[in-house]
This record gives structure tokens, sequence and C-alpha cells, in this order.
């Protein structure tokens, strides 16, 4: 039971220390001392204890956003595993489920964003959907590529399975482009930007406030600790164990504030172009992957 | 062996990829460069431990050609001509990688129908040979310089190399070598042809040459 308990919970208590990590590393980067490893969780405190203020404008598709969110969040965490342990909810499949989930709660964001009746919010929801809609594709044909390479239709049994060959380094490297830009990261979205013209992620969720805006930020760091697992799962040796696991996630964190501190953000235009190149990387992996052994 | 193999065949596979997406010259030339060193090893590998002096040479020689000679020469034709970047290809460079996908699941195709010798190397590098010649041949319709199109020759000849290396038993010396003279001569050719452009037209913009007439009235 605790097996099967550990990588959620691990999840759940550790996703918003890996936001800490990436601005610490970015902060140290600079030259600056930065705000303490676990401000987000000071951030989210203080949120928790804050009201929430809603404009007149808005009907209940904005009001449900957060929840659906945190909802779709939530669960994705159990279905990804962590190391070579099975997830909390395992079956064969049901690497579509989390592909699933990633979209519906970009869908209740983007929804959220539409219905407050800002023109700029309105904005941000349509690059964010313009670019998961190339990064979509890129997740979908890496993870068709792990499936394929080891034989399992399971994300807990390609991450026991260990295939050798090209495929599965193909697939992470795919996998990493979208890691950044569906978490808005620097050469795609920059989550320290104070300005709107240029937000993507953090434009949509301008209007919301208190409680809910705890829930948008808590879910974003779990959907950046999932596509991390998500991401390492096939590449970490065998007969690893959740801790070595959640380990590699910091050094993954590190990495994205390294990543962040020495490249500039992509020109719009551009970042389609990586996102395609993401999406021809996977589909490579999907090529060379040999059918299960 | 064999891992070493797949990983050159890999690379330069993904060499084709980065060729269609790429706008700097320059980039595109060091690209080539960088595929023409690694198929200079792949007859290395092909062969399986036996290195007569023979494949030593013809190594070497086709690494020299391909990685060194040519892109110094096209690198010195892109001086001469003043440019730096393709602008404006037929088929923007995005796209362009997505045909480089579907050019790929092309040749797998292609090459699982082919009747193949069995060699250490042939099953992992028919298809890729075959995306090669592809990507090559796209490149030359797609862009409208005449530096890339050159280049888009190389890579048509670099996919030709390596089926011809890792297909044959015992491809003869002399026609390999024959083959990278005919590709030298050619090249050569090219960077002049492109300089010669370049002083008539003011531009290596290959689509201007429809303008091209015998008679002004």
């Amino acid at each position: 039971m605790t097996d099967l308990l550990a990588p959620p919970l691990l999840a759940l208590a550790g996703s918003p220390l890996l936001l800490g990590i990436v601005n610490k590393t970015k902060a140290a980067f600079a030259g600056r001392a930065g705000a303490p490893l676990l401000q987000p969780y000071y951030d989210l405190a203080k949120l928790l204890g804050k009201g929430a203020v809603y404009s007149r404008t808005t009907t209940w598709v904005f009001r449900a956003g957060p929840a659906v969110q945190l909802a779709c969040a939530l669960t994705a965490a159990a279905v990804v595993p962590l190391g070579g342990r099975p997830a909390a909810l395992s079956f064969s499949g049901d690497f579509l489920l989390l592909a699933g989930l990633l979209a519906a709660m970009r869908f209740a964001g983007a929804a959220a964003a539409l219905d407050a009746g800002s023109s700029f919010e309105a904005m941000g929801a349509s690059r964010e959907l313009q670019f998961a809609a190339l990064a979509e594709p890129a997740l979908l044909l890496s993870l068709a590529a792990l499936a394929r390479a080891c034989g399992r239709l399971s994300l807990a049994g390609m991450f026991a399975a260990h295939p050798g060959g090209p495929a599965p380094v193909l697939a992470a490297a795919a996998l990493f482009a979208v890691f950044l830009a569906e978490n808005g990261r620097v050469p795609v979205d920059d989550p320290a930007t104070h300005l709107e013209l240029t937000m993507v992620h953090e434009v949509m969720v301008l209007d919301h406030c208190g409680p809910d805006l705890a829930f948008i930020n808590y879910a974003a760091a779990l959907r950046l600790w999932v596509l991390g697992a998500l991401l390492l799962g096939p590449l970490l040796p065998r007969g690893t164990g959740p801790g070595t696991a959640a380990a590699a996630l910091a050094g993954l964190a590190v990495l994205t504030g390294l990543v962040e501190s020495a490249t500039a953000r992509l020109r719009l235009v551009r970042v389609p172009q990586l996102l395609v190149g993401a999406g021809t990387l996977a589909a490579l992996a999907v090529m060379l992957a040999r059918g299960g052994r | 062996m064999r891992p070493a193999a797949e990983l050159l065949i890999v690379l330069i596979v993904l060499g084709n990829l980065a060729l269609l997406g790429s706008s700097r010259l320059t980039g595109l030339i060091r690209l080539v460069a960088a595929q023409g060193l690694l198929l200079g090893a792949v007859p290395l590998l092909a062969r399986g431990q036996a290195w007569t002096a023979e494949i030593l040479f013809l190594a070497v020689a086709a690494g020299l050609l391909k990685g060194v000679v040519f892109p110094v020469l096209l690198e010195r034709a892109m001086r001469d001509a003043g440019i730096r970047r393709e602008v404006e290809p037929f088929v923007g460079f995005s796209l362009s990688q997505v045909a480089g996908v579907a050019i790929l699941a092309a040749s797998f195709v292609i090459a699982r129908r082919l009747p193949v010798p069995p060699g250490p190397l042939a099953r992992a590098a028919t298809p890729a040979a075959f995306a090669t010649i592809l990507t090559g041949l796209f490149l030359i319709v797609t862009r409208r310089k005449a530096l890339t199109q050159a280049l888009g020759y190389l890579v048509l000849e670099n996919g030709i190399y390596l089926f011809g290396v890792s297909i044959g038993q015992r491809v003869p010396l002399v026609v390999e070598l024959g083959v990278l003279l005919d590709v030298f001569v050619a090249v050569f050719v090219m960077g002049i042809a492109i300089f010669h452009i370049r002083r008539e037209f003011d531009h290596l913009d290959v689509d201007r040459m429809t303008e091209l007439t015998d008679w002004t009235p």
C-alpha cells in the first residue's frame, strides 16, 4: 500500500519545491540571493488565506476553471509512476488518459480566461492553445514511440521495460521540448515577464485571485512534476526507487533553471518551429522503435 | 559494432531533418560537412572487422572530400556571393520538416520492400540512404538560392554513397573513387556557376533565371 501511495504523495508534497529550485537556480546564475526554496509554499498558503473576487461579467465557467485544472492535475499525478514502482492508477493505455487529462486542464484554463471577457486574456488563451496544438502531437508521438519500443501500453510497463536503442533518448529529447512548452518555461514563454503583450500562460490567470489562483499555481506545479516524471521515467536505470527519482526531478528542475538563464525567449513565430522539430524527433523515434521483445 | 553503426545512421537522419529546418547557409554547410564526416566512417563499420588498406583509403578520401573540401569550396562561394541566409524558400521550414518525416516514413516503406542483401549495416542503412536521397531532391526542388540547391545535390550524393557503401558486399574501390571525383568536379563547377550567376544578376535567386531571353525588344 505504501508502495502505491508513495509516488502521488511525493508529487503532492514536492511539486512546489521544483518551482522553488528553478527560481533559486535562476537567481544563483544571475548572482542574486533569490527567494527561499520554500517560497512557492508560502505563496500558496498566503493565497489560500485570502478571499476571492469575481467580476460581474464572469459566469460559472470562470469559477469552475481552477477547480477543474486542479482535479485534472491531481488525477495526472496519480497516473504517472515514479521510478520503477507502479503508479497508483495503472491500466493498459493509461498514457492516453494522461494526454487527455493534460488537454482537459488546458481547456479549463483557456475557457476560464475567455470567460473573463478581457482581450488580453483571450490573446493569452489563443497563444496557449496554438502552442498546445503543436505540442500535443509531439507528446503523443513520444509516448507512442515508448509504447512501441517497450511493447507495453501502460506507463508503468514502459518505465519498467528499459528498452535499448536510440528511440527512448529521442523520445526524451522531444518530451523535454514539450515539458518546456507546456509549463510555460523560457524558450516558449517567460514566467517572470510583466508585459501583458508577451505573456502566454501568466496572462491567462490575471483575473484569478485568492484560493482560485492558489489552485491554478498548485496545478501548474503538479503539471511540472508530472511531465518531468514522464520525461525521466524511461531514462532512469532499473530498480530506481521513488526517492532517487524525486532527486532526479530536482536535477531536471536545476537543468530547467539553467536553460532559462542561458537562452533567450524565442520569437513568437519561431515557437511553432521548435515544437514541430520536437514532433519530427518523436516521429523519428516511433519509426526507429522496434516492436516489443 | 552494432550500436555504433546504429548511432551513426540516426545521426545522419537527424542531420537530414536539421537541414530541412535550417535557414542559415553557414549552418547548412556545416551540417552537410558533419554528415560527410559521418559518411566517411560508414565503410569502416559496414564490413565488420576486416579493415583493409583499400577500405581505410576510401573512408579517409570520402571523409576528407565530403567533410572538408566541399564545405570549404561552398563556403568560399558563399563568401564571394555575399549571402548569409536563405529567405523565403518555396516551402517553409516547419513544413519542410514535416515533409522530411513523410520522406522518412516513405523510405522505411520502400526499404522494407527491397530485397536487401544481408549485411551488418544494410537493414538500418537502406531507409536512411533513401531518406537522404529524397531529402536532397526536396532541397533542390524547394529552395530558391543556387547555393542551397548545390547543397541539396551534395546531400543527394551522400545518400547514394551511403546506399552503395552499406549494400555492396564488395564495391570496387575504383567505382567509389570515380563517383567521388565526379562530385568533386560538380561542386567545383557549381562554385563557379554560383559566382557567375551572382555577377550577372546581383543575387542567387534562380527564380530570376526565368527572365532570361535571347532577344530583348
